[in-house]
């Protein structure tokens, strides 16, 4: 991942852990690398703001960053359009597999512990 | 009506029939690659012969004579206006068959119309999708030594796909990690490189389409869940090749059975704040059948022994049968003889509209 694909993950980890919203300068100040510049802070958090990741409010002379949703939310909403439910692929391809339910999964349980016990068995 | 353009429409007829049919033999999985190819042919020539059925009814009518040929068909496109304008000054009444042609060739350009479009929204809708997959990926995806050269994502339930395209991606739950060990993990990663190589994605693309206009059509639910399947089977075929079967058989058992499911209890609405296990309904990876059915495309709150779940549950326990037991290829002489429908299921009706017959 370039570069800038990296700072805009850090930054918006700062602003996940974080529970209000921060300026700019606290956002700079979390970061690991202290010698970013205040400008590229900026650049960035704005960036994220048009993408739509990051909503600001002003207070005062400063705008205040937070993040447009949780990130399990965001982890969530991935793992949901990859595929969506009623079968009409989206980004993904298909899932790997479906999962399954009721007798037939009890059937596929068995077939599943048989082929496990029969040759190398035991899992980590 | 011309010969021709009863040929068209019986081809047209045959397709859908035969898709019917195809929906529920048993031979595609011995040879998934050619019951995919007969497929694609029978969704182009249903189209290609509709289109040309309909248009053909019409030019048919403005000049007895002659086919249903695009030269014959771009004649008598020319020659309308003037016979139009006859019909207006009653030297030929407007009958009945006059408005049936003419609407047949309405309905043939909207048909036409349809499918480029539904084949053009698809594109732009999947190429959207995908990069909003790519830019959250960037924000919340890791490496992880477990699988290299994939992504892995935080989230409990078990689940593995791959983003195809210029960029593709291969993504893992954190929850399928905890699932399985280092070879089935392996396995998985083999199966969903053979999707990104073999380009997966551009073959179930127009059956995706088709679904998206069609929604309504048993044939188009059949055949789009059909080639699915065979997609996966292939994969399957693929991954084999480089890592035990055994392998790939455990980790789709383990994940198929494992109830981590992503069926969001109420509306899918992601509201900040709420914690996405409680709002979707998750259930981690691991957890003992719960009885729900989970991620399958019955509306949630279907029973779990209803004849979607039955169907869906076959589709796997096919799968993993056919890794363990795998049946005979088909004898060739059927293989030629299926190549050679396919063909001509595309060829006749293209033919039958260039030439003037």
């Amino acid at each position: 991942m370039n570069r800038l694909g990296e700072l805009e993950r850090a930054i918006m980890d700062v602003l996940w852990e974080s529970p209000d919203a921060m300026t700019v300068r606290q956002v700079g100040n979390c970061l690991t690398d202290r010698d970013l510049a205040h400008t590229t802070v900026m650049t960035v958090l704005d960036r994220l703001t048009k993408k739509g990741f990051v909503r600001r409010k002003r207070a005062g002379r400063a705008w205040r960053y937070r993040p447009a949703e949780s990130r399990e939310a965001y982890v969530a909403e991935l793992m949901l359009t990859a595929f969506d439910q009623t079968g009409d692929r989206q980004a993904a391809l298909t899932r790997f597999a479906r999962s399954v339910s009721g007798s037939e999964a009890d059937a596929l349980r068995t077939a599943l512990e048989s082929l496990s016990t029969g040759g190398t068995g035991s899992r980590s | 009506m011309s010969a021709p353009v009863m040929l068209l429409g019986a081809v047209a007829v045959g397709c859908v029939v035969a898709a019917h049919l195809l929906a529920r033999a048993s031979w595609p999985r011995r040879s998934p690659a050619i019951a995919i190819a007969l497929w694609q042919a029978l969704g182009l020539g249903w189209g290609v012969a509709t289109v040309g059925a309909l248009a053909g009814f019409w030019a048919s009518g403005l000049r007895p004579r002659s086919g249903i040929g695009l030269p014959s068909v771009a004649a008598a496109a020319a020659s309308a206006p003037r016979l139009l304008l006859r019909m207006g000054t009653a030297e030929r009444a407007w009958g009945v068959m006059t408005a049936l042609r003419a609407s047949s060739l309405i309905a043939g350009i909207l048909l036409l119309a349809l499918l480029w479009w539904i084949l053009l929204a698809a594109v732009a809708a999947v190429l959207r999708a995908r990069q909003r997959q790519r830019a959250l990926l960037c924000l919340l995806a890791h490496d992880d030594p477990k699988v290299p050269g994939a992504l892995v994502v935080d989230h409990p339930a078990a689940a593995a796909y791959c983003v195809p395209g210029l960029r593709s991606a291969i993504v893992i739950s954190a929850g399928t990690l905890a699932l399985l060990d280092q070879a089935e993990l392996a396995a998985v990663l083999a199966h969903e490189r053979a999707h990104l190589r073999a380009r997966h994605d551009l073959v179930l693309l127009p059956f995706t389409a088709l679904l998206r206009a069609f929604r309504w059509s048993a044939v188009a639910r059949d055949a789009n869940r059909e080639v699915a399947l065979l997609v996966e089977m292939m994969a399957d075929d693929r991954a084999r090749r480089r890592r035990p079967a055994r392998e790939l058989a455990t980790a789709l058992l383990r994940v198929g059975v494992s109830g981590g499911g992503l069926a969001p209890v109420g509306a899918l609405a992601i509201t900040g704040g709420a914690s996405a296990r409680g709002e979707m309904g998750v259930v981690p990876a691991g957890a003992a059948g719960s009885g729900r059915t989970c991620s399958s495309p019955a509306p949630v709150g279907a029973r779990p022994d209803s004849p979607r779940g039955r169907a869906m549950d076959g589709e796997l326990a096919a799968r993993v049968t056919r890794l363990l037991k795998p049946p005979p290829g088909l004898p060739v002489l059927a293989m030629i003889l299926l190549g050679a429908a396919s063909a001509m299921l595309v060829l006749a009706p293209a033919i039958a509209l260039l030439l003037p017959l």
